[in-house]
């Protein structure tokens, strides 16, 4: 295996398209070295992109922020704007691993693993976030809904990779949550995860809403019933009932070792609900 | 295959070392440096008893490369004493008899040792949070949690 | 022997632990630690069928790879020369015609690098005849079920079946008419339970450093609970005199029965003797997983009958365990265990031990006991409730005490069962308010205790120190019980007496550390291998005197006259003696040599609260304790340790450890992730009570406390899941889906 530590993106991308065997990309290293040390991936090379200074910070832009494809949980957890602007984002990407893989583990690594119980992911595509894909022809920007493909799979192209993410602005009167269930109270991988982020006008009534949901399908969904259910109400008991509903049917998940399909999607439809409360008393804060 | 060189400090000492692009800086430290304090319970992430600290962050050795380690500044349980002086976790853990078989002891440390650099007077259940990622079958925790709490007490009387 | 609740001067206190140090500088020497010139590192083949004929192993391409120096399988031991006891040692570290469950080793290899060796294991070409398979109890006793051993035919009915099963074996244990004791019963529960296999999971794997040199001779160093075990299966598997295998224990990063046997060891051992190099082996933890040492999945059924007052008329058990491909299961321990607890006139247990595809079953913490105690101990709760009779009167009612004719057959000696449950109820826990969604369990556990075989050595060295060796590896302190002990004995400071685990050439047989025995035993025999040294010493003093040996006695860590008629000498200390030693006689030593009797039995009661959110299923634990009986608490805080880490090991297997298999047969969750053992934020404190009713078997009354904790909390958790699901839970674990399909199932809902 040929290891680069390239200083600049564009020295990356010269790597990934000179190689053309297996590449993986090396952020956090927290999902793909344990595939290396189970021997699921032997790749020809890998590109350490920590070096990159660009992918290492956090910047305002438009209102909003730019996450480096190198910034770790941690770093995200101590920047007090991002946790202000996307509580829900920041307590998504919180609840990835211990301590320790905090220490490593990134947003980006987080949305290119492509698992569907990816817990930032729903955070995400909830706040509407958008990813930078850099490539041979310069970079694009897309939904980060639109990255992941199926479980492990990703539409990026040849010799491209994720230089980071953007969290947009947020409008007023507006809130975000994430929440995810577990067997344990840390350390395990979401049975079910389910973002919702939300907007109520000065009446109290829902103007704009997303639902997210992860673990629940082969990609994490967006489910527009569940936000037809909040967007017109007063996110009350009845409008709750309705989301929760909507979610649970959206649900297509699958028996495995860490849930049955019938448990799971049960377990949206309350989790939903519960996360829709935290978003609603966040947009009144 | 060609092995790399890489340069780093480990426990304050600049250290030199070839290794194989896919190895863990877990094994690095055990199999080239001698290191063996740092253990590997699992190799995934998964039980912390192969916690470093890694430019003053707490991660698993295990999920990191050796070759990673360019430039950086390790520290490993072996750093953790200062000369026959044992830090204040150290001597709070054979105190309260934190560890029993003590096979996960030196990431107990390493992680407790970061927690209290940023949160010198944690509550129980932060430490049981920060802790969380590093398994011990033996104790049932009690006691670990005994003896942070403990020593964090002792280490912010003596600032 | 010995007296009875004797003052102590040391022994109850808690000094600071001999090998602390090492151990949080990260010195300390464990399995995979060492290293040896010119070594190779050895790695293994392992089956990904769950059971599948092996019609050939083709090596010759891993072998002709550069780098890999040997490359065996079941045809490098001699399978015609093992004996029938450890024939199954053999097919389990090695498979032989079939393989026999996912992850049972077919070959292995030793090269000069991991990258080699790995890449060697895949050119190792396998033509499998994959067979049906089976890993469920239930399913493989039944007569269409695939059969694993060709010659299992089961024992304890008769006539014995001459066709092949996978029911290795029947047993009953009890007394009394049980079927006379339901007809006189006023309230009868029967219930049914599952529980699902659950692994030791201690956080070192296994491992080991073998050589072997070109003399035929072995050096061996592995993580292990009995070294002298380990060299005499080795020596036997790979054909060599035990008096030319020398093994060395390692620090040794929990156990908990799981390294009472061997794996990778004999395996090490042929590599290095091909190699003509040392060899290390060191699992990773899906190869802990999947073949090392589950304990049971199991079926059980429990019957209790009580009068309208409480006390049982009847109580009939049958359980069901699954003990891995070669029907290893406890169940025997369950069966005698089950009703352990309680003063019957009427009991019966029946135990099957079932073979399936899964990995080879080692002992865990109290083998079997656990299982049993929790249908049992759901069962005697609901009696409780059926009744409106207190939780602990009613064990109280039904206790086992001293003279009481156990379940198992003997009476009970001096026992501290009804001691732990006063503890338990005058606690404020069991009093404390619990709020909604809460519930309240308490239950009792037993267990055995061993003694069996154990040798030491007490040195005493020229400055009055002392060396002792014992052969019983240290899992959790027992160091300092060891030291505390010889203090106490001679009279002489905690400081000034180390222990060491000595090599198998250094020291006679010792049987493994199991069966809570280390302290219990190894204690023993270092109390009298010091009175032996007091012996010696005393007789040094006469000498220095002039005066008859018997006119010496010894007292506060000094020889001194018997009486005035003796003599008037000023007393001679420890120090003394030994510096003098030379001149009267040479090195002075005690030494011990005992078969342990008189274990004693061990009883503990918890209490614990848990909270069930009625929405997930998801389980919090909030409170619990621990009140168990020590017999005497030699070093207070690593009993506590035992009683606080068994408690935590029930919870995870309580609540969300399973070994979870696929309709293919593989292990689904062969690691940490998906394998959910406790971690610290799931847990509360776990306050414990230190019961001391003295065991007459050891001189200073003690008793084994490493697996009684693991006994009550399935059944304590379950009844408080119970108390605040409000519905009987009958299956383990109580992961949140079981859990949240029981509420919905629950007619109250």
């Amino acid at each position: 295996m040929r290891f680069e530590a390239p200083t600049s993106v564009d020295a990356a991308i010269k790597l990934l398209e000179g190689e053309p065997g297996v590449v993986r990309i090396l952020a956090g290293g927290t999902d793909v070295l344990v595939q290396l040390r189970y021997g699921q991936v032997e790749p020809d090379l890998m590109v350490d992109i920590k070096r990159i200074a660009a992918m290492r910070s956090i910047d305002e832009e438009d209102g909003g922020y730019r996450i480096g494809a190198a910034v770790s949980g941690i770093e995200i957890g101590a920047h007090a704007g991002l946790r202000k602007l996307w509580p829900g984002v920041v307590e998504a990407m919180e609840l990835i691993g211990s301590t320790q893989i905090q220490g490593r583990a990134t947003l980006v690594g987080n949305l290119c693993n492509a698992s569907p119980a990816a817990d930032s992911v729903p955070a995400m595509v909830a706040a509407e976030a958008t990813c930078r894909i850099f490539g041979p022809n310069g970079h694009r920007d897309i939904p980060v809904h639109n990255l992941a493909s199926a479980p492990g799979e990703t539409t990026l192209g040849r010799a491209e990779l994720v230089g980071s993410i953007y969290l947009p602005s947020r409008r007023p009167n507006s809130g975000d949550a994430y929440l995810r269930f577990i067997p344990r109270t840390e350390m395990d991988i979401a049975v079910v995860g389910t973002g919702v982020s939300l907007e109520m006008d000065l009446d109290g009534v829902c103007k704009n809403a997303r639902v997210a949901l992860g673990a629940v399908a082969a990609r994490v969904l967006l489910v527009d019933e569940a936000a037809s259910a909040l967007i017109g109400s007063r996110v009350d008991a009845a409008a709750l009932e309705n989301l929760s509903h909507a979610a649970a049917a959206a649900c297509s998940p699958i028996d495995d070792k860490r849930g049955t399909k019938e448990f799971r999607t049960k377990i949206t439809g309350v989790l939903v609900r519960r996360t829709a409360q935290i978003a609603l008393q966040r947009s009144q804060e | 295959m060609t092995q790399t060189h890489v340069s780093t400090i480990v426990n304050g000492d600049a250290v030199e070392f070839l290794c194989e692009t896919d190895e863990t800086l877990l094994d690095v430290l055990r199999d080239r440096l001698t290191l063996t304090g740092s253990k590997e319970g699992c190799g995934s992430g998964d039980c912390g008893a192969c916690s470093i600290l890694l430019d003053n962050r707490l991660v698993c050795s295990c999920l990191v490369l050796g070759v990673e380690a360019q430039d950086r500044e390790i520290e490993t349980i072996e750093g953790m004493a200062s000369g026959d002086e044992l830090h204040p976790l150290q001597r709070k853990f054979i105190e309260h008899a934190a560890l029993q078989c003590g096979i996960c002891t030196p990431g107990f440390l390493i992680a407790a040792k970061a927690l209290l650099a940023q949160n010198p007077d944690p509550t129980e259940t932060e430490v049981r949070y920060w802790l969380a990622g590093n398994l011990c079958r033996c104790t049932g925790y009690d006691k670990i949690i005994t003896a942070v709490i403990d020593a964090a007490a002792e280490m912010r009387g003596n600032v | 022997m010995g007296t009875h609740e004797p003052a102590f001067d040391v022994v109850g206190t808690r000094p600071l632990r001999p090998d602390g140090v090492e151990k949080v500088t990260g010195s300390a020497k464990f399995g995979a630690d060492l290293t040896a010139p010119g070594m190779l590192v050895g790695k293994i083949l392992r089956s990904s069928h769950a059971h599948a004929r092996i019609r050939s192993i083709d090596t010759s391409k891993a072998e002709a790879l550069p780098g890999v120096k040997a490359v065996i399988t079941c045809k490098n031991f001699d399978k015609a020369k093992i004996s029938p006891a450890k024939q199954n040692i053999l097919c389990n570290i090695m498979a032989q015609e079939k393989a026999l469950y996912d992850g049972h080793a077919v070959a292995a290899v030793a090269a000069i690098s991991n990258q080699i060796a790995r890449k060697a294991l895949r050119l190792i070409e396998v033509d499998y005849e994959v067979l049906a398979h089976v890993t469920d109890v239930e399913e493989a006793m039944r007569p269409s079920a695939p059969v694993i051993q060709d010659d299992m035919f089961t024992v304890g009915v008769t006539p014995q079946p001459t066709q092949a099963s996978n029911i290795a074996k029947r047993s009953e244990f009890g007394h009394g008419d049980v079927e006379k004791g339901f007809s006189q019963a006023d309230v009868i529960i029967e219930r049914q339970f599952k529980t699902a296999a659950t692994h030791q999971g201690y956080i070192e794997p296994h491992a080991c450093l073998a050589n072997v040199t070109q003399d035929g001779q072995g050096e061996l160093w592995c993580c292990t609970q009995g070294h002298f075990m380990v060299r005499e299966v080795c020596a036997e598997l790979i054909g060599m005199d035990i008096s030319k295998l020398r093994v060395t224990a390692s620090e040794i990063g929990g156990g908990f029965g799981g390294k009472t046997t061997v794996f990778i060891e004999p395996v090490a051992l042929v590599l290095s003797r091909e190699a003509g190099r040392p060899v290390k082996i060191v699992m990773s933890r899906d190869e802990v997983f999947r073949a090392s040492g589950p304990t049971s999945s199991t079926s059980m059924r429990v019957k209790i009958g009580a009068k309208n007052d409480g006390i049982f008329t009847a109580c009939e058990a049958e359980l069901k365990y699954q003990g891995g491909a070669f029907a290893d299961s406890p169940v025997q321990l369950g069966a005698m265990s089950a009703f352990a607890c309680y003063n019957l006139e009427n009991v019966k247990t029946v135990g099957y031990d079932v073979a399936t595809n899964r990995p080879k079953n080692v002992a865990y913490r109290a083998p079997g006991a656990p299982m049993a105690a929790y249908a049992v101990e759901s069962v005697v709760a609901e009696i409780a409730d059926r009744l409106g009779i207190d939780q602990l009167e009613l064990r109280l009612k039904n206790a086992a005490r001293e003279g009481t004719k156990s379940s198992y057959g003997p009476v009970f000696k001096r026992m501290g069962l009804v001691e732990t449950l006063q503890a338990a109820k005058v606690h404020d826990h069991y009093s404390a308010p619990l709020g909604p969604n809460q519930g309240r369990g308490v239950a009792s556990g037993f267990w055995f205790n061993f003694g069996g075989q154990t040798c030491v050595s007490l040195n005493i060295n020229v400055d009055g120190t002392i060396a002792i060796a014992v052969g019983t590896p240290d899992i959790g302190g027992s160091r300092a019980s060891m030291c505390l002990m010889a203090a106490e004995e001679l009279g002489i400071a905690y400081d000034n007496v180390r222990t060491i685990i000595a090599d198998t050439s250094s020291l006679g047989y010792n049987d493994v550390t199991d069966g809570s025995r280390a302290t219990f035993a190894s204690g023993l025999a270092i109390i009298n291998a010091a009175r032996d040294a007091k012996a010696k010493l005393c007789a040094r003093a006469a000498k220095t005197w002039d005066i008859p040996a018997e006119a010496v006695i010894w007292e506060n860590g000094c020889a001194k006259p018997a009486g005035a008629n003796a003599g008037n000498f000023a007393p001679l200390s420890l120090a003394e003696i030994a510096a003098n030693a030379e001149k009267t006689g040479g090195p002075i030593a005690g030494h011990f040599e005992v078969n342990a009797g008189g274990a004693g039995v061990s009883f503990a009661t918890h209490i614990v609260d848990a909270e069930v959110d009625r929405e997930t299923g998801f389980v919090k634990i909030l409170r619990y304790t621990v009140a168990q009986d020590a017999g005497k608490a030699v070093h207070p805080s690593y009993v506590e340790g035992q009683f606080q880490g068994g408690a935590v090991q029930g919870i995870g297997w309580a609540i969300n450890e399973e070994y979870i298999y696929g309709e293919d047969g593989k292990l689904q969750n062969p690691g940490f992730l998906d394998y959910r053992i406790p971690v610290a934020s799931d847990l509360p404190m776990i306050d414990t009570v230190i019961v001391e009713v003295p065991n007459p078997g050891h001189p200073y009354g003690v008793r084994g406390v490493g697996e009684t904790s693991i006994v009550p909390p399935l059944a304590a958790i379950s009844n408080a899941v119970s108390a605040a699901a409000g519905v009987r839970l009958t299956e383990l674990p109580m992961s949140p889906p079981r859990v949240l399909k029981a509420l919905e199932d629950s007619p109250d809902r």
